[in-house]
């Protein structure tokens, strides 16, 4: 394998959601590393330096303050730095006007948030794996959607 | 005359690196010897061609076996779903164990092992990348692609479209067209 770990970086304004989140990666067994952000603008910050490593996986909030999902979507699918990025949407809200917007736009994902913990772990677990298929095998991203 | 030369491997090892990965157009991180980071992941293009460029400096990429057989279950995985002459009839877990010549078992428990997924999911999500591909690059019906792919209906593809992507064929075709529409726009 070219790397035996998926990075992943969840940018949430909940604290109570980031904290679900590296929980529950670190009791799955596929081997992950996870880094978060507060708000749209950290993260974008964060993907604009040069130095900075890029996720496989991206995890966005879609009610952010300061910079919403949608506009990070927008930049980082213009920035052809980060065309290698899964781009997951994680947002409490399940209207199929976000969800076929959002795939408009270039989400490969789309999460409505789980209302308890043990199926969180499962809905992650499943992106992970499909994503990990998606990066070993190949496969054509632009045609990458997947609504949990 | 003769001259005797210390050589330092650190430094020379690194500057092969940096030369090769600049070559290439790669960013990268070297995290200690041996060990290097890249910011973004290789196409399979790119990665065989860092590995050609590597070779001629004596410099191997470590790949580990299970991964490679596992790489070649793969292979055979993939010419089954899309190659039409590969024989339709035989069974998967005969078709492999024959070809590679390990029992399925073996085959099939190193694959999850690997892969966290199995052999049956990685079939059906090759199946479904091809529907996808046929459903948005040529005029075939679904029940016309449904028939390709050996599936006994179209409603069994269209259930299990729906199962892998949660999303429904028709839905996906209405986005991805939509995505064009936008990216055309834009170089007008």
């Amino acid at each position: 394998m070219q790397n035996e770990y998926i990075y992943l970086i969840l940018a949430d304004d909940d604290k109570d959601d980031r904290l679900f989140f590296t929980d529950a990666f670190s009791e799955l067994k596929i081997n992950t590393k996870v880094n978060t952000f507060n708000d749209g603008v950290e993260l974008m910050n964060y993907l604009n330096k040069e130095d900075s490593l890029m996720p496989n996986v991206l995890f966005l909030d879609l009610n952010m303050p300061k910079k919403t999902g949608i506009e990070c979507l927008i930049e980082i699918k213009a920035n052809t730095k980060m065309s290698g990025i899964a781009i997951v949407i994680y947002s409490t809200s399940a209207s199929e006007e976000d969800i076929e917007k959002t795939f408009v736009l270039g989400a490969n994902i789309y999460i409505k948030k789980p209302d308890s913990f043990k199926k969180l772990k499962k809905v992650l677990s499943e992106v992970v794996s499909i994503n990990w298929q998606y990066h070993t095998n190949s496969l054509n991203k632009d045609n990458f959607l997947l609504r949990l | 005359m003769k001259l005797f030369l210390k050589f330092d491997f650190n430094t020379i090892s690194k500057k092969i690196l940096e030369s090769k990965f600049n070559e290439l157009n790669l960013e990268y991180k070297i995290v200690g010897f041996g060990e290097v980071e890249l910011l973004k992941n290789l196409t399979s293009e790119e990665y065989d061609a860092l590995k050609d460029s590597f070779n001629d400096y004596g410099i191997k990429i470590v790949e580990n076996e299970k991964s490679i057989l596992v790489q070649k279950i793969k292979d055979a995985l993939i010419d089954m779903v899309f190659n039409e002459d590969t024989n339709v009839n035989v069974k998967s877990s005969v078709y492999l164990s024959e070809k590679l010549g390990h029992s399925y078992g073996y085959l099939s428990n190193l694959f999850s092992e690997v892969t966290y997924s199995s052999i049956e999911n990685f079939m059906i999500i090759q199946k479904i990348e091809y529907s996808k591909q046929l459903l948005l690059n040529t005029d075939l019906t679904l029940t016309e692609i449904a028939f390709k792919l050996n599936y006994s209906s179209v409603a069994h593809l269209s259930t299990q479209f729906k199962n892998t992507t949660g999303i429904t064929p028709s839905a996906f075709q209405r986005i991805i067209f939509k995505r064009r529409d936008i990216a055309q726009q834009k170089t007008k």
